[in-house]
């Protein structure tokens, strides 16, 4: 049993005149001590997946289908009160944006000690040396006279590592990466990863690693879950992913990632724009941009199949070719 | 800092030039300060006695830098028609104006923040909704027929508070105060709504904008996701983060509080500085005018001199001098 289950997710927003699905059948399993990224481009759902795991959608969004179950518990269908107590307890979630993320007039230290109080039966003394030890962990030097600074003497990179203590205050066994090193420099990223996954693997966490950037999950996810049109597309190890995509969508991805020494004179593009919810065609959602579609691929919305390790949810995956 | 507190004071100094400046043009052409105290009829020599003995002979330059002078030193000559220095009467005033503008302020400050943030909260549903229509009846209403209005029900139907006066004052030293006494608060109540409801309506509009403009922002959703309690997140995050604009907007209205409560003194015959200068414009007693218009001129800024100060103390990235955000890179 995975310490982090999702079954059949779907995920409705209703108004009152329609109800578009924005998530249709998101099954996805996270072990303890494992990093799965999930991949897609913006739109295709991730962070609405990771906002729906913690209960944190934004009305009218709503679970309309599905389970998801942490540490074997179904938590769809908490209440508020029960579900505030799991956020930040037990699923931590670390946000993108780590210039807006933290409050501009609580020091690091008062956001850092409200929050382990609010979770842990502590002093504020014990707290606040939690507090300082934390920041350590993250790798904030000198954290005892940092603690008391407040966000904005902190530089990008460091305040992400805060926001990741903040992430961590409750000691959760479920860690949501929400896009968290998109809005760093290039050599300040490579340090949060690194980060992520010693922390993964110190507290034994599952980590949901949501990215559009394939480059990062091939550094440090174990496995892959893609995304496209609100539905997951393939998933399975890493290496197996990387090595021989089976959906064309992943192949497509996977060729427009620039590489050092590179030939082409431009990177491979997917032509065409991935479709709203609410306006998908008729079967595979990525039939019309596929460079492989057969005309059977409109009846139905693919099943995912078993393929060794990896799912595919593509009717033709011998069609496609790696890159 | 310093600097920063600096550049106020300066920018302070010279609104309080421009405002004696424009008081000493109203000393000089509103009205004839000789004919009003002689006359008609009065001879051409005691016009000019009178003009000499209050300074009207001189180049208009000296005029106006003794009058700085004398301001400077809380000297705005006597009234022209009460014969009684401006200074004198307008500390008489002064207590019963600041205590209504006090009660006022109080009771929007105390009664709209809290209703602010309750609609930005629970934005659907009656209550809610109620208070937002009733904030924009508090809005659109005019002081005067609100008073009226009170007083026609509370005083003359209900006959439940008095409507006109202060009431008992007791003094302590030369500033008379009605909070000691059940009598005063008792006749602050409806010229103290009167002059509230505005305001009320105004903070609890602006609060309920703010606040939900910053629960929009991640660390709101951050705060959220952290699992934090809702009172932490609504009070500490939210509406700290709100209070800025709130601040000035609050700084600023209480200046016109304490200078719009004129037409409020003028309904309840509340006997403040704002009735004082209601009568003295009846009369063209420019002195007291001149006066009232440089006090009210400190009143403003002074106040915003506060803001400034309550924006230091709320906002950290100020006090270090710079709000721009730091550069990326660890």
């Amino acid at each position: 049993m995975a310490l982090l289950e999702i079954r059949d997710l779907a995920v409705d927003f209703v108004t009152r005149r329609r109800r578009v699905r924005a998530l249709d059948g998101i099954s996805l399993d996270i072990d303890a001590g494992e990093i799965v990224g999930m991949v897609g481009e913006s739109g295709a759902g991730k962070s609405l997946t990771g906002a729906a795991v913690i209960g944190l959608l934004v009305p009218p969004g709503r679970i309309s289908g599905g389970e998801i179950r942490l540490d074997g518990q179904a938590i769809t269908g908490l209440g508020e009160a029960a579900m505030r107590r799991i956020r930040g307890r037990r699923i931590g979630t670390i946000f993108q944006d780590p210039l807006t993320a933290l409050n501009p007039l609580l020091t690091v230290g008062e956001q850092l000690v409200e929050t382990i109080t609010t979770h842990l039966p502590m002093s504020r003394a014990a707290a606040r040396k939690r507090a300082i030890a934390l920041l350590e962990e993250t790798g904030i030097p000198s954290a005892g006279r940092r603690i008391d600074h407040y966000p904005h003497q902190f530089s990008g990179g460091m305040r992400q590592r805060v926001v990741i203590a903040l992430a961590l205050a409750g000691d959760p066994q479920v860690i949501i990466a929400d896009e968290p090193t998109t809005a760093l420099d290039v050599s300040v990223q490579a340090q949060i990863l690194d980060l992520l996954r010693r922390l993964c693997r110190d507290h034994d966490a599952a980590v949901l690693l949501i990215t559009h950037d394939l480059g990062v999950v091939a550094e440090t996810a174990d496995r892959v879950a893609v995304m496209y049109a609100g539905r997951i597309v393939e998933t399975g190890p890493t290496a197996a992913i990387m090595g021989r995509p089976r959906h064309p969508y992943t192949a497509g991805l996977m060729r427009a990632i620039p590489t050092v020494g590179d030939l082409r004179p431009r990177l491979a593009q997917i032509g065409g724009a991935m479709p709203r919810p609410g306006a998908l065609p008729h079967g595979c959602a990525f039939g019309p941009r596929c460079p492989a579609a057969r005309p059977d691929c409109t009846a139905a919305a693919p099943v995912p199949i078993r393929h060794g390790d990896v799912l595919v949810a593509c009717r033709h995956p011998d069609l496609t070719e790696a890159a | 800092m310093l600097l920063y507190l600096a550049r106020r004071l300066f920018q302070a100094v010279v609104v309080m030039l421009v405002v004696s400046l424009i008081a000493f043009v109203l000393f000089r052409f509103v009205g004839d300060p000789v004919t009003q105290m002689l006359g008609q009829d009065a001879t051409a020599a005691d016009r000019a006695r009178v003009a000499a003995a209050l300074g009207l002979d001189q180049p208009a330059y000296i005029q106006y830098l003794r009058f700085l002078e004398q301001a400077a030193h809380g000297d705005f000559g006597r009234s022209l028609k009460l014969g009684r220095p401006v200074a004198e009467l307008l500390a008489e005033r002064v207590p019963a104006t600041i205590e209504l503008s006090l009660f006022a302020a109080g009771l929007a400050i105390l009664v709209g923040v809290p209703l602010g943030v309750r609609t930005a909260i629970v934005r659907r549903g009656l209550v809610s909704r109620s208070l937002l229509t009733l904030s924009l009846v508090g809005i659109s209403l005019p002081t005067f027929f609100l008073g009226v209005l009170l007083i026609l029900v509370f005083s003359v139907t209900l006959g439940w508070l008095p409507s006109y006066g202060r009431g008992d004052t007791v003094a302590l030293g030369w500033w008379r105060t009605g909070f000691l006494t059940v009598d005063g608060w008792r006749h602050l109540v409806l010229p103290g709504i009167t002059l509230a409801l505005f305001q009320l309506a105004l903070v609890l509009r602006l609060v309920r904008a703010e606040m939900l403009e910053v629960m929009r922002t991640d660390f709101v959703k951050f705060a959220r996701a952290r699992g934090l309690k809702p009172a932490a997140v609504y009070f500490r995050h939210a509406l700290r983060n709100a209070l800025m604009p709130v601040v000035t907007i609050i700084g600023l209205q209480l200046g016109s509080i304490i200078a719009f409560a004129l037409i409020t003194e003028t309904v309840f015959q509340w006997p403040g500085m704002g009735l004082l200068f209601a009568q003295s414009v009846a009369f063209a007693d420019v002195p007291v005018m001149a006066a009232y218009l440089c006090l009210i001129a400190l009143v403003f800024v002074t106040i915003n001199l506060v803001v400034d100060l309550a924006y230091l103390a709320i906002d950290p990235r100020l006090r270090d001098g710079r709000l721009t955000t730091s550069v990326k890179g660890t």
